[in-house]
């Protein structure tokens, strides 16, 4: 109870930039607030009633109307331009960043990395390097808010959010959930921990798991009985998902997707809603049996058989084995920039 | 006040609205509209100091960080009901269905609204509403915020959603019978002379209201229906597990509420535009300006609803259009300001109290409006928003500025309404310590938002605890100052001075009639002849190049 700061601690690449903003408007409002201010206090002083002086009845003017009408126009357009440049930075990840997967419900946080490691209620993070968080809510909307990196992200029960940051100062700061959630809003806390690379890789390597995301994923892959539709061998009666993840996929209405997390994920829960193009209508749903850890272990199985040399989607005749997948590990992946473009083009 | 000692003593009229009839049949079936007014105005006052006492105990809660007053369940039905009660059954009828109710069919030159028996029914249909909700207040509560977002609130809450939700469909469709009311009478019942250019502001800016109330609030019933609905037959709309889409009650929510948000402040718009002339002695600056602004903060109020959800999963160029249109719905409110402003210039100003909470609706409004820059600027907003820095923001504009507003016409017209004079010192005081009770209590909030403290937390993080601490203070200079104004205007009714007609010697037709008015509210009905806000001779009107 001894200090009184006035900003959270700058801890993001982003935060500084935030902060400029923030202290433009602090000015614009500061000099407004005293000048109807200072204005009201000296026409209550100048113009008190006295019985000598009576009211010099004005009707307007229309000049001072333009006036201010056009400066106020002309001050907020520059904290538009301003705002929503700062906005599409801060809404769109870069490509290279480190990915992370959080499940949010009533009323923890869960993180995991693609190699496996997991985290409640904590998030570890290496400073100099932008990390991807990719969000889902297992029951209602929560929000992904970390004061001192000036982030924030609802998070959805029914597709994935993202949100990208890149720490600048080690550090442990608060993650707070910021969308009312329950009772236990204000208990769903963790803490953000930013550490130098080095330290990074080290807490990375001590948490090694069981396996990565993606070998967990090819597990549930099979304990589902995916493999037996989505296989170049099984008949072909579902996609083949090699070399899926990130392409475009015809469907039957003629309409072109991106096969991204939302895709995929609303393709094994919903799979009536998206049917590719030259396939029937046959998978059951999943919804209720994959829970969302599962989900995003399974993407990012699928993920990982998106650099194979995949027949393309809707090709029904697809001779090639799925080989055992190379699972990434992630201090590879740190190093490697990982280029997913969609590159040439469907049939 | 001014002028009490000047001349014969007032006396009341022998007869008015008050003593016409007798009984609590005559109030209850009542069509007059000035009674419906003061059964707006108790019902109203009543449900302002239930959330007021909610209020109290949210913030006595935050005293400390780690929440040992209540349990975060009884904390999350506190500032839920906190917020239905101030909204839907406070600020929403405040001004329109008290002030507007008593003063807009008087300042037309009518004898009535155009539809008495709406007007009655439109009260009762809000007594139903305020039942359902007092009814699931004191059975269990309700702990979803007021903003009911789903699926929190259709499939996970087990508290008495439905019966709220019910409480506030009727309380919607009491406020669209008030609007449809007076955007009947302001068209059709004018009286003769009395032209739109010749209209008060205070008329202008209800009328605008009441567009709204009659455009936005069925979308807010059938949000309310579709969520009952879902909650209680499970058809999915907004939860994802039934084959719905959350975003969606947000989209639908927001769209109402919004606007929403200026059936709130016009009126008050409307209330300081009355007071600064009539203090000031002067024409308002830019009449044509500050009417039309009303109507444009109406039609832009439709187009902003979307910048409550910048984090909430809409796409980046949406985000833009809201974000851009959110500023030009900011211009219309800078224009008023100014011209007030303006309109003391060379005025002949007097500082007494209806003046005081006018001048302290400017400053606060300014600071409100001014902070909505910083929510509307996207990238700042990921920042701030569902911090406390929103609830600073929307208490500067609905407290600072609308309860301000309020207040401020009720002490303008209490001598039109009662006949009598409330103690202008005690009143003044009262002003006083609401204004600064005011700012201390919210201010703090400002800097609690950036610092990153979210909204809704039982508890929270030690080094908050400062600022909670000072605007808990705060909470309870601004409790006496809402509390004296109750006290001094009950003891009023029986010991203040008569008022006589015109106290401030005001222009308006509601000054040309008796304190209190006769039912019929004029016995010849009036012709206008001059522009509003006469005050001085024609010939020392100057104009400003």
């Amino acid at each position: 109870m001894q200090s009184l700061p006035l900003f959270p601690e700058q801890a993001s690449t982003v935060a500084g930039q935030v902060d400029a903003l923030y202290l433009f408007l602090v000015l614009i409002t500061t000099f407004f607030s005293l000048l109807i201010a200072i204005l009201i206090i000296y026409f209550a002083i100048k113009y008190r009633r006295t019985p000598e002086r009576t009211a010099e009845q004005i009707h307007g003017s229309t000049l001072l109307e333009i006036v201010w009408t056009v400066i106020p126009l002309g001050i907020s357009m520059v904290i538009f331009l301003w705002g929503a440049a700062l906005y599409f930075h801060i809404q769109r990840p870069p490509g290279n960043a480190l990915e992370v997967y959080g499940v949010a419900k009533q009323w923890m946080w869960k993180f995991e990395f693609p190699g496996g490691q997991r985290e409640i209620n904590s998030l570890h993070v290496p400073t100099g390097r932008p990390v991807k968080v990719t969000l889902i809510s297992q029951d209602v909307i929560h929000s992904f808010f970390v004061p001192a990196f000036r982030v924030k992200s609802d998070v959805l029960p029914n597709r994935y959010m993202t949100s990208w940051f890149e720490a600048t100062t080690p550090g442990t700061y608060h993650l707070f959930c910021s969308q009312y959630c329950g009772t236990k809003h204000s208990g769903m806390i963790g803490e953000v921990t930013v550490m130098k690379p080095e330290d990074f890789a080290a807490w990375l390597e001590s948490g090694k798991a069981e396996g990565s995301m993606a070998a967990s994923g090819e597990k549930l892959f099979q304990q589902y009985g995916c493999t037996t539709c989505h296989r170049p061998d099984s008949g072909a009666r579902g996609p083949n998902l090699e070399g899926l993840y990130g392409r475009p996929v015809r469907l039957q209405d003629n309409r072109v997707v991106i096969a991204d997390d939302n895709y995929i994920r609303e393709s094994v829960l919903n799979p009536n809603a998206k049917i590719v193009s030259g396939f029937q209508p046959i998978m059951p749903t999943f919804q209720g049996v994959v829970s969302e850890e599962q989900m995003l272990q399974i993407i990012a199985y699928i993920k990982s058989m998106a650099d194979q040399t995949g027949q393309p989607l809707n090709n029904r005749s697809t001779p090639t084995q799925i080989r055992d997948t190379e699972v990434p590990n992630v201090q590879q992946q740190m190093q490697q920039d990982q280029n997913q473009k969609p590159s040439g083009k469907q049939p | 006040m001014s002028t009490a000692a000047q001349t014969v003593k007032p006396v009341m009229p022998a007869r008015h609205y008050l003593n016409d009839n007798y009984g609590i049949r005559s109030w209850l079936l009542t069509k007059d509209h000035k009674r419906i007014a003061v059964l707006y105005l108790f019902s109203i006052t009543f449900f302002f100091f239930i959330g007021g006492i909610f209020a109290s105990l949210i913030r006595l809660h935050l005293l400390t960080p780690n929440g040992e007053l209540f349990q975060a369940d009884t904390y999350n039905k506190m500032f839920t009901m906190h917020g239905v009660n101030m909204i839907f059954f406070f600020l929403i009828p405040s001004v329109p269905a008290v002030l507007g109710n008593f003063i807009i069919p008087i300042m037309v030159g009518a004898k009535d609204l155009a539809f008495p028996k709406i007007n009655l029914m439109s009260w009762y249909i809000f007594m139903v509403g305020a039942f359902f909700s007092l009814y699931a207040m004191v059975s269990g509560g309700v702990d979803t915020g007021w903003t009911f977002y789903t699926p929190l609130s259709s499939g996970f809450v087990h508290t008495n959603v439905i019966l709220m939700a019910v409480g506030i469909l009727f309380a919607g469709f009491s406020s669209i019978f008030t609007g449809l009311n007076f955007i009947v009478t302001v068209h059709r019942m004018r009286a003769p002379g009395l032209t739109w250019g010749r209209l008060p502001l205070m008329v202008w800016a209800n009328y605008a209201a009441s567009l709204i109330m009659i455009l936005g609030t069925p979308v807010l019933a059938i949000t309310l229906i579709l969520l009952a609905l879902e909650r209680g037959f499970h058809i999915g709309i907004f939860d994802p597990k039934l084959g719905g889409d959350p975003v969606l009650f947000q989209h639908m929510f927001w769209f109402y509420s919004h606007p929403a948000v200026y059936i709130m402040i016009l009126p008050g718009m409307g209330v300081i535009s009355e007071i600064v002339t009539c203090f000031s002695r002067k024409r308002v600056f830019g009449y044509a300006f500050v009417a039309f602004s009303s109507i444009a903060i109406a039609v832009f109020g439709f187009v902003v609803w979307a910048h409550h959800m910048f984090v909430a999963g809409i796409s980046v160029y949406s985000a833009m259009v809201f974000s851009l249109l959110s500023y030009a719905v900011a211009i219309p409110s800078a224009v008023k300001v100014f011209n007030w402003t303006a309109t003391m210039y060379k005025g002949s100003v007097k500082l007494d109290t209806p003046m005081l909470y006018a001048l302290g609706f400017i400053g606060l409004f300014t600071i409100g409006g001014l902070t909505g820059l910083f929510l509307a600027a996207l990238g700042l907003d990921v920042h701030i928003h569902d911090t406390y820095f929103v609830i600073a923001h929307f208490h500067y504009v609905m407290v600072g500025g609308m309860v301000m507003a309020y207040l401020g016409g009720l002490h303008f017209w209490w001598p039109k309404m009662t006949g009598k004079l409330y103690p202008e010192p005690v009143a003044k005081l009262a002003a006083l310590i609401t204004f600064i009770g005011f700012n201390l209590t919210f201010f703090p909030q400002f800097i609690l938002g950036y610092m990153g403290m979210p909204r809704r937390y039982a508890m929270y993080s030690p080094e908050f605890q400062v600022l909670n601490v000072l605007s808990s203070a705060g909470a309870s200079i601004l409790a006496v100052g809402f509390i004296l104004p109750a006290l001094y205007f009950t003891w009023s009714l029986k010991y203040g001075e008569v008022a006589g007609d015109n106290p401030y010697k005001a222009t308006g037709l509601e000054w040309q009639t008796t304190s209190p008015p006769p039912t019929h509210n004029f016995d010849v009905t009036p012709v206008v002849t001059e522009d509003p806000y006469h005050y001085g001779a024609e010939e020392e009107v100057t104009v400003v190049p």
